[in-house]
């Protein structure tokens, strides 16, 4: 620790906007299959281009869109499609909670627009800047604002990258373009893991997710996360986490 | 299907996901036990999407060498686990998943 050394001077708007985007990079990759798959898929499953690509303007969700444009094509009625969106994208409700301490000091026109365009990358991105408490950053909302417009532009593009192409290429929707998410997901999560109750929380959710893979609505979803918490935070009651490791997201 | 309609619903719930518990979080006191709660979300949701999409790609449980999903997954969570990087996690991971569905015979989608 160095005692009396200056504070860093403070990372300036463009500065923390432009590092948004720089680390959402990686997201960026992993999020152009599946914004092809869907712009693809979108259009095969019924949906016209102008639903497809106002879907990926106005809802934004990456996995809700798909699944519904899966609801669509089996004809399911657009009471329940609805309702699944509901339920798939309730993690984000939880992201916003996790977010929301860090936000306080911001008025309703960042709150809005920010949340509109909360995902799961950009929140597991900019989760790890705003819990970074160094004192000298009064802009790391500017941080949030470059990691989400990055992943909006970029989604609209591969979206009608995704419709021209599904068109053209012959059994697009074959090639296994979602593992893009998955893997996605993997590289956001096990760094994560550093502590015992983490990985049971992650061991419990991934188990009840796979047995309750069946339940309607993606409604196994909901009780494997609720079951992964529960199980973490069972676990950490019974034996604190050491200092040392304990983990910071 | 009315379009219109399904997207200004599938807009609204996913906003009213997105947005209530921003504002009010940071307003309101919670208690500790709730923070200590939301610190598991993140782990607890993806890997509830991750694992069935590796384990049940098609909907059944296919654990099976053949499983590109799987086997590409296990890889990419040895990298991440390894590296800590997202780009090799996410580069790597595809990498192997697409070479296992272009060379492993009964792989292939």
């Amino acid at each position: 620790m160095i005692a009396a050394s200056l504070p860093a001077p403070a990372a300036t708007r463009p500065v923390e906007f432009i590092n948004g985007i720089k680390d959402t990079l990686p997201m960026i990759v992993g999020a152009i299959p599946f914004a092809i798959l869907f712009g693809a898929l979108g259009t095969n499953a019924g949906l016209s281009p102008a639903a497809v690509a106002g879907m990926s303007l106005f809802v934004f969700a990456g996995s809700a869109q798909f699944i519904a444009s899966g609801l669509v094509q089996q004809n399911i009625s657009l009471v329940v499609i609805i309702i699944t969106t509901l339920i798939v994208n309730l993690r984000h409700a939880l992201y916003a909670a996790s977010l929301a301490p860090y936000m306080k000091h911001l008025g309703q026109t960042w709150l809005l627009p920010l949340a509109f365009w909360l995902t799961d990358e950009t929140y597991a991105i900019v989760i790890r800047r705003y819990a970074r408490l160094e004192e000298a950053a009064p802009y790391k909302h500017w941080y949030h604002l470059g990691s989400a417009v990055a992943m909006y532009v970029n989604w609209q593009v591969f979206t009608w990258v995704g419709m021209f192409a599904g068109s053209q290429l012959q059994g697009l929707a074959t090639w296994g373009l979602e593992f893009a998410m998955v893997v996605t997901f993997i590289g956001i999560v096990v760094p994560i893991i550093r502590t015992r109750p983490m990985l049971v929380c992650a061991v419990v959710a991934g188990g009840v997710a796979v047995l309750l893979n069946d339940l309607p609505n993606k409604a196994g979803l909901l009780l494997a996360a609720f079951a992964g918490i529960v199980a973490g935070m069972l676990l950490e009651q019974a034996a604190p986490p050491d200092s040392s490791r304990s983990a910071t997201l | 299907m009315n379009e219109a309609l399904l997207i200004f619903g599938m807009f609204l719930v996913t906003f009213l996901a997105r947005y209530p518990l921003l504002v009010i979080v940071g307003r309101v006191a919670l208690p500790q036990r709730v923070f200590r709660a939301l610190r598991y979300v993140p782990v607890a949701v993806l890997t509830a999407i991750i694992v069935p999409a590796m384990l049940q790609p098609a909907g059944r449980l296919e654990v099976s060498f053949t499983n590109a999903y799987l086997v590409a997954g296990v890889v990419a969570t040895g990298i991440a686990w390894r590296t800590r990087g997202l780009l090799p996690t996410i580069g790597g991971g595809m990498l192997v998943f697409v070479l296992w569905r272009v060379l492993v015979p009964g792989a292939g989608g």
